[in-house]
């Protein structure tokens, strides 16, 4: 049985860390609604970007010439792979759920004997995959140091990729990220974006215009692929910053009220023996005052 | 029937503009672009150069870069880079002026980045000359 001195400590440990959490679950819930605005303001770039794509992908008549950034190299044996987690931890499972997502494609890809390479974004995301699958981080983002991501962060992973791609490093490149559906559910996402994949587009999109292209829809085809992969990046980094927040939140709200369960049941303990001693002492003086 | 036809700015941050609009005059990377309703579905790109919006109002965006598309008389513009002309303040006008410069003159620039740099300090030139 701890002493009564013990339990006082240990409850005003408890409190005091109950307090942490609660101002970390206020900074998350200010810092959730900004992330998740602007999220959902850039949700729209990215959607108009990738209807474009899709009516000029529909109007390429000769697949074999188009170009490699939509189509893919016609080859299915090197893959990277983007893992985008966040720079911080607390913020429940947040990251562990990328990764893991990560992993087990990780596994699938070099299980069927096919080259890997990874790009991580965000340190965490680094510190849980090196341990099995160091060797095959090519290149770490964090993005650590900057208060908001704007867009240039994401081009310079979307230029990384590109270029790696230009130098046929891979064949298939799929980023993996949490999808921001609300303030408790973040589903983590694997997407390929090159070759663009076209299914997963807007289906029932089927306006068939035939655009008049200023100038040549190749040329514009080379001008915006690249860009629609920074444009992917984005809109996954912002997803992500908003996950992030909404997780934290989450994972705050629950150990803060864990923190009042646990001072509830330590007053309880703490008043339970101090009543027993209270008693002892009494029936000591009762029982000494008895035998006079 | 009136002929107004909503015009859509969209930068990855968020929706700049959106509004009815008579007609519009952009920088298309092979010239200067008007568009009035019932324009035929057009997908194009641009370079340097400055949007205009004619309503009751017109309104002027400075852009670098972006892609137009044009349909159902929906005119979309995806852009990274629009600042309405009214914000643009004069020492960033001449900060991108130095930094075209820069670019026209060195001779690693393709002649593609030359051509992009030359109209950049053009419109920037006019921009700077019309606040005088």
């Amino acid at each position: 049985m701890p002493s009564l001195d013990d339990l006082k400590k240990r409850i005003k440990s408890v409190k005091s860390t109950q307090k942490i959490t609660k101002a970390m679950k206020m900074v998350a819930a200010a810092k959730l609604r900004k992330a998740q605005e602007s999220a959902e303001k850039g949700r729209p770039y990215s959607q108009k970007m990738q209807n474009i794509i899709l009516n000029l992908t529909k109007s390429i008549n000769d697949p074999q010439n188009a170009p490699k950034l939509l189509v893919g190299t016609g080859e299915d044996k090197k893959y990277l792979c983007v893992v985008l987690t966040a720079d911080r931890g607390l913020c429940g499972g947040f990251n562990s759920n990328i990764c893991k997502l990560a992993k087990n494609n990780f596994k699938k890809i070099l299980g069927e004997g096919k080259e890997l390479n990874i790009i991580t974004v965000g340190s965490k995301g680094y510190d849980q995959i090196k341990r099995e699958y160091g060797k095959y981080v090519i290149k770490k983002f964090s993005f650590k140091d900057k208060k908001s991501i704007s867009f240039n962060e994401a081009d310079e992973v979307g230029k990384e990729i590109i270029s790696l791609f230009n130098q046929n490093k891979f064949d298939k490149c799929i980023i993996f990220y949490n999808n921001f559906k609300n303030v408790i559910t973040q589903i983590p996402q694997a997407q390929q974006i090159i070759p663009a994949e076209t299914k997963n587009l807007k289906e029932g999109y089927d306006e068939s215009f035939s655009y008049e292209f200023e100038p040549e829809e190749d040329e514009i085809l080379e001008d915006l692929l690249p860009k629609n992969i920074s444009t992917q990046v984005f809109k996954a980094l912002l997803e992500n910053a908003a996950s992030e927040q909404g997780s934290r939140m989450t994972a705050m709200d629950n150990a803060t009220r864990n923190a009042g369960d646990l001072v509830d049941k330590l007053t309880i303990d703490y008043n339970r023996s101090r009543q027993a001693s209270i008693t002892k002492e009494l029936i000591e003086i009762i029982s000494g005052a008895e035998s006079l | 029937m009136s002929d107004l036809f909503t015009v859509e700015i969209i930068s990855p941050e968020q929706s700049i503009l959106k509004q009815e609009t008579n007609e519009a005059t952009i920088p298309s990377y092979e010239g200067q672009m008007g568009i009035l309703k019932n324009h035929i579905p057009l997908i194009t790109f641009l370079r340097p150069g400055i949007i205009t919006i004619k309503t009751n109002v017109e309104k002027k965006f400075y852009v670098e870069e972006g892609t137009v598309e044009f349909s159902n008389n929906n005119l979309l513009i995806l852009t990274s880079t629009a600042n309405d002309l009214a914000n643009l303040d004069k020492a960033l006008v001449n900060d991108l002026l130095k930094e075209a410069e820069l670019q026209l003159n060195n001779t690693d620039s393709t002649d593609k980045e030359r051509y992009v740099a030359a109209y950049k300090i053009e419109t920037l030139r006019e921009i700077s000359q019309l606040r005088g």
